[in-house]
């Protein structure tokens, strides 16, 4: 049953996805040429120029011949598209494994101890709906790096939902088990170690994977403002020549990649989660 | 590194010039090896090099080169060579077959020796150097960053075309997202040199707008070449008078663009502040609000004005070059810390951007210009617009094809006239306040006496004077009398 379910969900993804690749394809088809263009109308980019959204068959031509030669690298600015794409993730990754370096003690520490959140709990809120970019012109003023500054700008963004996440799942443990910790007379560090960390392990991931997709929201936007490399900027220079074909196409990668970060971190959830 | 053209003036089978069979490691290498990357070619050069120095040192007292050292004697080479080439050229004219059969027959050595007894060979190589700024490179890798616009064409096409190269320097020119970033990186010194726009070495030398540092301009890129382009639907709204309530859009505050514009409608009795709206949007957005309607026109750098023309969603309305015939618009500008600490590679680096700029000036060189420039890792444009814009002869998207030779020109003369009156506009629109010694400033940031005498040792008839009067849309500009030319204007925020 459960099998039949799936393949006929398969199938109706596939219908759709073809019906709508087809009106897409339809809807957006290139004026015929009909007869010999004059000089005006040569300089004014011919008839086949007509502003337009690209057709599928257009993109998945363009995706098949960068992704055929995804790694090439042809000077400082104008790299293959697996470059770029190495480039951002290599930037999330830094700036969200400092963040977790940070956010989970930090939240450990808040969770536990009450005196802690009501003290660092302004602070949190006030710095927390701060738009990530927000802090790029001082980041880079101050870092005086746009590498460093980029990192810098994943790592804030990505502290807040670990934080929180942690300090929830830390406060939230069972009572139960924190007496029972007690009565078999473990440290305080034993305490946090085998019993807590192991209860909010969950809460936890949850939390670095919000975090790692608000990251990977903001590199594009990054990226796009300081420019040099990454898939943020890898759009912005397709959006420069208003080549909506590249764009369309870098947009699919970006969810594709994006995709995968989840889908790493929840197959890590998988590892913490317990049953009662 | 560079061995273009360079080899032994004294051997008789070499020729003077780059030609197809030339020997040179370089061209050797690219027979060859046509496939390796940039970094694999230089590295094997200086092996190359390496080998032939290990080879000439004595086996028992060998030295160890560094391929850095070896660089730098390469370097001093090159001059020796450019400068022996000179003399043999001047001597035998152009033609190399004269010097042949001249030299097979007297012999090298005895032409290098009849030669240097006539002509002080060796001062000349010292002197060359000497005023030239042409020691060794403090630095031979620089960042240079630009802004993906046809104003930036002598930077970019420096790099592919090799006039970098040609001195010796190693230059990555960077694509950046604007000038803000442009004007931040140069800040941090990521960037060792950038282009930017004329007015802001003089805001960020003045603080206006960013931290104060004074940095230098020592070339303009390009003159003219920007134009007021509105949406296709305002071609009956030719008149100014018509724009009340016009969203426009300039690329920088600090901008020849944000100065003209204001400037234009300002003649035509609008005031740029209350009956039209300006907004800082970045280049390549224009076209896409412009199409959305959320943008009635803009004064921007091209290609985005023939860009809009070629996308079908606006027409050109006026060319700046029609407001002000030879106004200055983008430029080359480095901190003086820069210039101050690095003065050979400075001046080499000089060297490449007015011998670029001058190259570029020249019409006949245009198309080729275009089809360099266009390329992804430049301005990813389609080399039709881009060739409009360089050559002149584009659609105007009213149904003509105009001719205009002189739409976008370079001139690399940073005229200290141009700095007053940009410092007259930005006192004129109140981003400048207070008493302002116009010319002291402009004296500072355009270093129009170094850039003078670069241009003479290159062949270029640099100016006799560095100020000059203008007339703009008929009214005269005085350079000696800037608060007057100020107060003269009846729309202004003083």
């Amino acid at each position: 049953m459960l099998n039949s379910l799936r393949v006929k969900s398969t199938l109706l993804s596939i219908i759709l996805l073809v019906l709508l690749l087809g009106i897409w394809e339809g809807a957006n088809q290139p004026p015929s040429d009909t007869k010999p263009l004059t000089e005006y109308e040569l300089l004014m980019g011919g008839a086949s120029q007509e502003a337009r959204v690209p057709p599928p068959s257009d993109v998945i031509a363009l995706g098949w011949e960068e992704l055929s030669n995804p790694f090439y690298d042809a000077g400082p600015n104008d790299k293959g598209i697996g470059i770029q794409l190495g480039y951002s993730i290599y930037r999330v990754l830094v700036g969200f494994f400092l963040a977790a370096l940070i956010a989970i003690p930090v939240g450990f520490l808040i969770g536990m101890s009450p005196l802690m959140y009501n003290a660092l709990n302004p602070f949190i809120q006030v710095l927390r709906p701060i738009s990530p970019l927000a802090w790029m012109p001082l980041a880079l003023f101050i870092i005086k790096d746009s590498e460093v500054s980029a990192i810098f700008v994943i790592f804030i963004c990505s502290i807040w939902p670990m934080l929180i996440n942690t300090a929830f799942g830390v406060a939230n443990v069972r009572k139960d088990w924190i007496n029972v910790a007690r009565t078999h007379q473990l440290t305080p560090i034993q305490t946090a170690l085998q019993v807590i960390l192991p209860a909010a392990a969950p809460t936890i991931l949850t939390g670095m994977r919000i975090s790692i997709g608000i990251a990977w929201l903001v590199i594009v936007a990054a990226e796009m403002l300081v420019g040099g490399t990454g898939i943020g900027y890898y759009v912005w220079n397709e959006w420069n020549n208003l080549d909506l074909s590249s764009v369309i196409f870098s947009i699919f990668m970006i969810g594709v990649i994006g995709m995968i970060l989840d889908l790493l971190l929840a197959y890590a959830a998988r590892w913490v989660e317990y049953q009662e | 590194m560079s061995f273009k053209s360079l080899s032994d003036p004294f051997d008789a089978s070499k020729s003077l010039l780059h030609k197809s069979d030339c020997d040179c490691p370089m061209c050797l290498l690219e027979k060859n090896q046509p496939h390796l990357s940039a970094r694999d070619k230089q590295e094997s050069i200086e092996q190359t090099l390496q080998q032939k120095l290990d080879q000439q040192s004595e086996p028992h007292s060998k030295k160890i080169i560094s391929p850095a050292e070896a660089a730098l004697q390469s370097q001093e080479e090159i001059i020796d060579r450019a400068v022996e080439s000179a003399v043999v050229r001047s001597v035998f004219g152009h033609n190399d077959m004269s010097r042949r059969s001249f030299l097979s027959m007297i012999g090298a050595g005895t032409t290098a020796a009849v030669l240097g007894s006539v002509f002080p060979m060796e001062e000349a190589k010292a002197a060359i150097k000497e005023t030239m700024g042409l020691g060794p490179l403090e630095k031979k890798k620089l960042n240079i960053g630009f802004v993906p616009i046809t104003c930036a064409t002598p930077i970019i096409m420096a790099h592919p075309m090799g006039f970098y190269e040609k001195n010796g320097l190693d230059v990555d020119v960077i694509k950046t997202a604007g000038w803000a970033v442009a004007r931040d990186k140069s800040l941090a010194k990521e960037y060792d040199a950038s282009h930017m726009l004329t007015p802001m070495p003089l805001a960020m030398s003045m603080g206006a707008g960013s931290t104060a540092k004074p940095f230098i301009m020592p070339t303009v890129e390009n003159i003219n070449g920007q134009a007021i382009v509105l949406h296709n639907d305002h071609k009956d709204k030719r008149d100014p008078k018509d724009w009340k309530g016009f969203k426009f859009g300039v690329p920088f505050e600090y901008s020849m663009h944000n100065f003209l514009l204001r400037y234009y409608v300002a003649e035509h009795g609008l005031d740029p502040d209350k009956d039209i709206q300006i907004r800082v949007v970045p280049p390549p957005e224009m076209v896409a609000n412009l199409r959305a309607g959320n943008l009635d026109g803009y004064l921007s750098p091209d290609p985005f004005n023939q860009r809009a023309v070629w996308e079908k969603v606006g027409f050109i309305h006026t060319l700046t070059k029609d407001i002000w015939e030879g106004h200055p618009c983008c430029a080359f500008a480095c901190s003086k810390e820069f210039a101050v600490q690095n003065p050979n590679t400075y001046g080499a680096l000089l060297r490449s951007i007015i011998d670029a700029t001058e190259y570029s000036a020249k019409s006949e060189n245009r198309k080729e210009i275009a089809e360099a420039i266009s390329p992804k890792n430049y301005l990813n444009q389609p080399v039709p617009v881009v060739q409009q814009v360089l050559t002149g002869r584009y659609a105007d998207g009213l149904g003509s094809v105009m001719d205009v030779p002189d739409r976008i020109d370079f001139d690399p003369f940073p005229w200290h006239s141009m700095g007053v009156w940009i410092l007259t506009q930005m006192k004129r629109w109140g981003y400048i306040k207070g008493d302002i010694d116009y010319q002291k400033i402009a004296e500072e940031v355009y270093t129009a006496a170094e850039t003078g005498r670069v241009m003479k040792e290159l062949g270029y008839e640099p100016p006799a004077k560095t100020y000059e009067n203008y007339t703009i849309m008929g009214k005269e500009f005085d350079y000696t009398k800037p608060e007057a030319y100020v107060e003269s204007f009846a729309i202004k925020r003083t």
